[in-house]
């Protein structure tokens, strides 16, 4: 069951995100990104990972998205005035190159093996929770730190008088 | 064998769920007329009738449904016809998908498995109920633009502003009450509210978190669109806001997930706040008072009245929304937003704090 969900779902996750730079519409875009999104957090909770697909749901589908087309809806730039892209030598490099890496990971993959299945529990809150609190507590702290230096950056970029 | 049985109880449970939660939505279209007609001294529904039977108007959301059904598919010209036709299922699904980890009664054994009444009983339980919650501001931002007229996109740039608002006190309320129930998993908070504080009040979320009920209570109606916090449709400002295009049966889409949103707020204020299916002293056995005194009852009956417990309180909180809808009225705009980050976000944060301190005085968890 779980291979055939894998690939359904990572058909679903690939085959959405090429859809997201190939559509012309921004918001047809962003509209595949949340289905790109959904299906990588399938991915993770075929991989046990709960707590990460529910947290990907949360932020990148319910929040970045959201912003995402908040932007595409208040510049509404009309149909006929979207720039039509072209498949310039420098993109046509740019999916070879992306092709090679991707052969490349598959060949580390095999010659080195992937980790085994993760033990049942380990993506729970719980599990999630106790790692982040002991072993990871120093880094969990300083990306607070680092959130917190972002909120203050976009107050003082988006005020004009503090 | 066991594949087959967890196929069918799957499939019961997301049957029995879906048609429970779609069935609640005529009734409480009803209900909010008729409550609209007692409280507000208006004319309720009561000129429907088949066969010479009124039955209070209970016929009128038949007919409504009907209504919509047979009226023209109309989609406006200047309309960005996809995403204005995917709009209204993305309003709806959320809705419908967010009850699948609420547990309407105590798990029970059929043929020797133990079965538990709620669709997915997820680790993640109160995050789930996040991810989706988080996704309805979609159906509503698709509306608003795909309409491609003022009204709309504006309605449903307050909507999603007013959601994303929130949606942030909405998630830090309940953090006071996982806390205190050291769970996120929906059927193990319920468990937890089964016993009883100092031996005698139940241990129901509101008791041990009143100030995360009141924010959670505010928080559910803001996300619901419902009065006082229904800008988005604020019909004196904005004609009807996200759908005023909208006609037929897409707008009773939309509608619906109005309703399926009511229901399913009820019944996490029931779930999260109120014991969800615990009934006060009723053990698996029978009632057990604190005085001693114990009566015994049929392990069917204690079932029976645990599922009549949920759905009794479900009904009052959906009953609440209404009542507060035709006694209320509407806040202004800047009001909504200054009281979402001002008062609701810097209290529910103070409400972390305190439990957090509670908690470590007390030992922990007790």
């Amino acid at each position: 069951m779980e291979p055939i969900l894998f690939i359904v779902f990572g058909a679903i996750a690939v085959g959405g995100s090429i859809m997201v730079v190939t559509r012309r519409h921004p918001l047809a875009s962003a509209l595949y990104l949340i289905l790109t999104l959904f299906a990588v957090a399938a991915l993770f909770v075929l991989r046990q990972a709960h707590f990460l697909a529910a947290i990907q749901v949360i932020v990148y589908a319910g929040a970045v998205v959201v912003l995402f087309i908040f932007v595409i809806m208040l510049i509404n730039v009309p149909e006929s005035r979207l720039p039509v892209e072209r498949l310039t030598g420098v993109r046509f490099l740019a999916v070879i190159v992306a092709g090679l890496l991707i052969l490349e990971g598959a060949l580390v993959a095999r010659r080195f093996g992937l980790a085994g299945t993760p033990a049942a529990d380990s993506g729970s809150v719980e599990a999630v929770g106790r790692a982040l609190f002991t072993d990871y507590l120093l880094a969990f702290e300083v990306t607070s730190v680092l959130l917190l230096a972002a909120v203050i950056g976009a107050i003082a970029l988006a005020k004009k008088k503090i | 064998m066991s594949g087959l049985f967890d196929l069918v109880v799957s499939v019961v449970r997301v049957a029995v769920m879906l048609a429970f939660t779609l069935s609640l939505v005529p009734i409480l279209v009803w209900a909010e007329r008729k409550g609209a007609a007692y409280i507000q001294d208006r004319r309720g529904p009561n000129r429907a009738k088949i066969l010479g039977l009124t039955l209070g108007g209970l016929f009128h959301p038949l007919a409504d449904a009907l209504k919509l059904l047979f009226k023209e598919d109309f989609i406006p010209d200047g309309a960005h016809r996809l995403f204005y036709q995917m709009a209204p299922m993305f309003a709806l699904a959320p809705a419908l998908m967010t009850f699948a980890v609420v547990p309407v009664g105590p798990p029970v054994v059929i043929a020797g498995r133990e079965v538990a009444l709620q669709v997915a009983d997820l680790n993640v339980g109160i995050l789930y109920i996040f991810a989706i919650s988080g996704l309805a501001v979609y159906g509503v931002i698709l509306a608003g633009w795909a309409s491609n007229s003022k009204y709309p996109l504006l309605g449903g740039l307050r909507s999603s502003a007013q959601m994303i608002s929130y949606e942030v006190s909405l998630g830090l309320s309940i953090i006071g009450l996982v806390m205190v129930f050291r769970s996120v998993r929906l059927s193990e908070i319920v468990a937890s509210q089964g016993t009883l504080l100092w031996g005698i009040v139940p241990k129901w979320g509101v008791f041990v978190q009143p100030l995360g009920f009141l924010l959670f209570l505010v928080a559910v109606y803001a996300e619901a669109n419902r009065t006082p916090f229904d800008l988005p449709e604020g019909e004196s400002e904005i004609v009807a806001g996200f759908h005023t295009e909208y006609g037929s049966f897409k707008f009773s889409i939309f509608f619906m997930a109005e309703y399926v949103h009511m229901v399913v707020g009820s019944a996490l204020i029931a779930t999260l706040f109120f014991g969800g299916w615990q009934v006060p002293y009723l053990a698996d056995s029978g009632f057990v008072l604190p005085g001693g005194a114990a009566l015994g009852l049929p392990g069917p009956l204690v079932l029976l009245l645990r599922i009549g417990a949920f759905v009794g309180k479900l009904l009052f909180f959906a009953w609440l929304f209404i009542w507060v809808r035709w006694t209320i009225p509407r806040f202004r705009y800047d009001q909504v937003m200054r009281l979402g980050w001002k008062v609701l976000l810097p209290l529910s944060l103070a409400n972390i704090f305190v439990t957090g301190l509670v908690l470590l005085l007390i030992g922990g968890g007790a």
